[in-house]
């Protein structure tokens, strides 16, 4: 069983935390890993930067350039991660967009990924139909999970559908935005975090997009099985650095 | 026999489709199911072309241009898409796709601008409409192109800076998405190239396809038959050129040639030679032929033209560039500087500096006395006098 499968199955909330590889130096990247699961966080998003983030707002954009500025490629993340399950057993997932992994190989990135001990994939602008038609058997291949992402405009048909090609958890977008713009959940999303979960899905849900804090961290787990923290970590490193990353998650629960 | 158009999944060949995150899936697959059918109803097509005929002037002219075909030995025609309202062919696009938002009940109108004629021809198209406005414009190029953007305002649009990467085209595109990753009801994204996830690159050719459909009918009345032996066009994104190809793709007789910017020449660093530079790749939600480092990181392309300076090219073109179909060359900075100061010389009328690029394909390639090229002047200089000045002295 995949690592992420069996984080899945714990009776807790999952906490999970993004950040951009490279960022803010070049080489805090495994110490940044290995302080976060030092400090309890259950699953760690490693962005592969990205000259041209679509999805994400400024601070995850800026935390990119400044990552690719300090000479981090896709080649050089794999060398810095490639002892790192000597150090690290939780579930590590690399989010990157899909032209990088493209130029790569795709079936080259999945081998090198699993070799590398990464348990998943999230690439926000390769769409479930592409993937389930040209790529699903390669991920399966190497063992690897995709994670989908679905938001409020997302129809109950395509939920179903994305649910049937996943086989982790679906990445479920709390608002219709960019990474990093929201602050606080209304009545709108608790509607919506309410219908998803009454949807029974056979794949669990873990919100992002818009949590910052214990307050939202509570919320959103209340109707999912976690919640990730991207934009709101990344502030935290700008503006603390790497050296208090303990004050940060325990923050949070 | 190849099909140079779109098939069902939205590709040209390997080209195209929509690699877009799951945010703008609702909004793109809206657009997708509708748009065809928006496009065959009797009534919108009826508006559309009134519209095309008495707002934006059209038909324009296809004009014989006897002192350049004297000049190179051989048979030449300008589409007059210069003189078009506007002075581009962009608003062809622009008055397609407003009403496109109109039956899909949106009221808010985004779009990206490199050097501001697309933002100046949705700006139009807005406050024609009466429907709100907002233009994404890198920071650099807001700078550059004062002029347009005092366009954009007067006509009524808000222009918002695009303040991340290079600060130039692709980020407004960057931008524009994300404005509607965060407004995915009432909005609708005027896209102002052949470019961006499937139906756009092929809705903008279809109301590009204006261009083409008129050559044929005004070629057949000038010289007796539809099909030149060439149609010529620069190409950025690619928008006046899939509207120049679009009624010539399933002609075999008729060559098709494409001319996009080498600036500075092709290996210099300083180039936006899509078909020379790019390896195939996904930008703005189409998988194309794209520059970019070895690791995938988008490289920022360059040329003296603000309209051919973008790191892709439309999924179609780059079809047309693999496939053998089209013939493609990477003109410089000078050619093209040199092509635009002659066509003023010879004929009376300055070109954009876009248009100059197709020009210059005649000191390049030699054509028969007896061929027939039709060559499509695209835009009018009048934006680029700056420039011309600063290069000439003028």
């Amino acid at each position: 069983m995949n690592r992420i499968q069996q984080k899945l199955q714990e009776d807790k909330k999952i906490l999970s935390i993004y950040f951009s590889a490279g960022y803010p130096n070049n080489n805090d990247t495994v110490s940044i890993i290995e302080d976060l699961e030092k400090n309890g966080v259950d699953l760690i998003e490693i962005g592969l930067p990205f000259s041209d983030p679509l999805a994400d707002g400024p601070t995850i954009q800026e935390s990119s350039t400044t990552a690719l500025r300090n000479g981090m490629t896709t080649e050089v993340l794999f060398n810095q991660l490639k002892d790192i399950r000597a150090t690290v057993s939780i579930p590590l997932i690399i989010m990157g967009y899909f032209n990088p992994i493209l130029q790569y190989g795709v079936e080259a990135f999945c081998k090198k990924c699993a070799e590398t001990g990464i348990d998943g994939l999230i690439i926000p602008d390769l769409p479930v139909d592409v993937y389930a038609d040209e790529y699903q058997e390669i991920f399966e291949k190497y063992g690897l999970i995709n994670v989908f992402l679905i938001t409020p405009q997302t129809s109950d048909e395509r939920i179903r559908f994305i649910d049937s090609v996943s086989n982790g958890f679906i990445y479920m977008v709390s608002s219709a935005s960019v990474t990093g713009s929201q602050t606080g959940f209304g009545d709108t999303q608790s509607e919506y975090f309410k219908r998803i979960a009454s949807m029974n899905l056979k794949n669990p849900q873990i919100i992002g997009f818009g949590i910052n804090n214990a307050e939202t961290f509570k919320q959103a787990t209340e109707y999912a099985k976690g919640a990730i923290i991207g934009s709101a970590f990344i502030k935290y490193l700008t503006e603390e650095g790497t050296a208090k990353i303990a004050d940060f998650v325990k923050a949070l629960r | 026999m190849i099909s140079y158009n779109v098939d069902e999944k939205g590709y040209y060949g390997e080209f195209g489709g929509a690699y877009i995150p799951e945010m703008l899936y609702p909004n793109v697959e809206e657009l997708r199911e509708n748009y065809l059918q928006i496009m065959a109803e009797p009534g919108f097509k009826a508006e559309f072309d009134q519209l095309l005929k008495d707002y934006v002037g059209r038909p324009s002219p296809l004009y014989h241009a006897k002192r350049l075909s004297e000049k190179y030995n051989t048979k030449i025609y300008l589409k007059r898409e210069d003189l078009n309202h506007t002075g581009a062919h962009k608003i062809n696009n622009t008055i397609g796709q407003i009403l496109v938002a109109k039956k899909l009940g949106k009221n808010r109108i985004i779009a990206e601008t490199g050097a501001g004629q697309h933002g100046v021809a949705t700006a139009t198209v807005c406050a024609l409409m009466g429907l709100q406005c907002i233009v994404y414009m890198g920071e650099i190029d807001i700078k550059r192109q004062a002029p347009n953007v005092a366009r954009m305002k007067m006509l009524g649009a808000e222009v918002r800076p695009a303040l991340s990467g290079s600060r130039t085209l692709k980020d407004a595109t960057n931008e524009a998405i994300r404005d509607w990753i965060n407004n995915p009801v009432d909005t609708h994204y005027i896209i102002g190239s052949a470019i961006g996830p499937h139906p756009y690159p092929d809705m903008v050719t279809r109301f590009q396809s204006i261009i083409s459909e008129e050559i044929k009918w005004q070629l057949k009345e000038q010289e007796g038959r539809e099909n030149p032996d060439y149609v010529v066009a620069c190409i950025g994104g690619g928008s006046n050129a899939a509207g120049t190809y679009y009624h010539f793709l399933k002609e075999p007789e008729v060559g098709i040639i494409a001319v996009e910017a080498a600036g500075k020449g092709v290996n210099s660093g300083h180039s936006a030679a899509t078909s020379k530079l790019g390896k195939v790749g996904v930008i703005h939600g189409c998988k194309t032929l794209l520059m970019q480092s070895p690791d995938g990181q988008i490289t920022e392309p360059y040329s003296i033209s603000a309209g051919l300076d973008y790191p892709g090219v439309g999924p179609m073109h780059a079809h047309l560039a693999t496939s053998g179909r089209g013939e493609f060359f990477s003109l410089t900075d000078d050619e093209a500087m040199q092509a635009g100061y002659e066509l003023a010389q010879l004929e009376g009328i300055i070109p954009a500096i876009e248009s100059s690029h197709a020009l210059a394909v005649l000191k390049e390639k030699k054509f028969k006395p007896e061929d027939i090229v039709v060559i499509c002047l695209s835009g009018r200089g009048d934006k680029d006098l700056e420039t011309y000045i600063d290069y000439f002295k003028l």
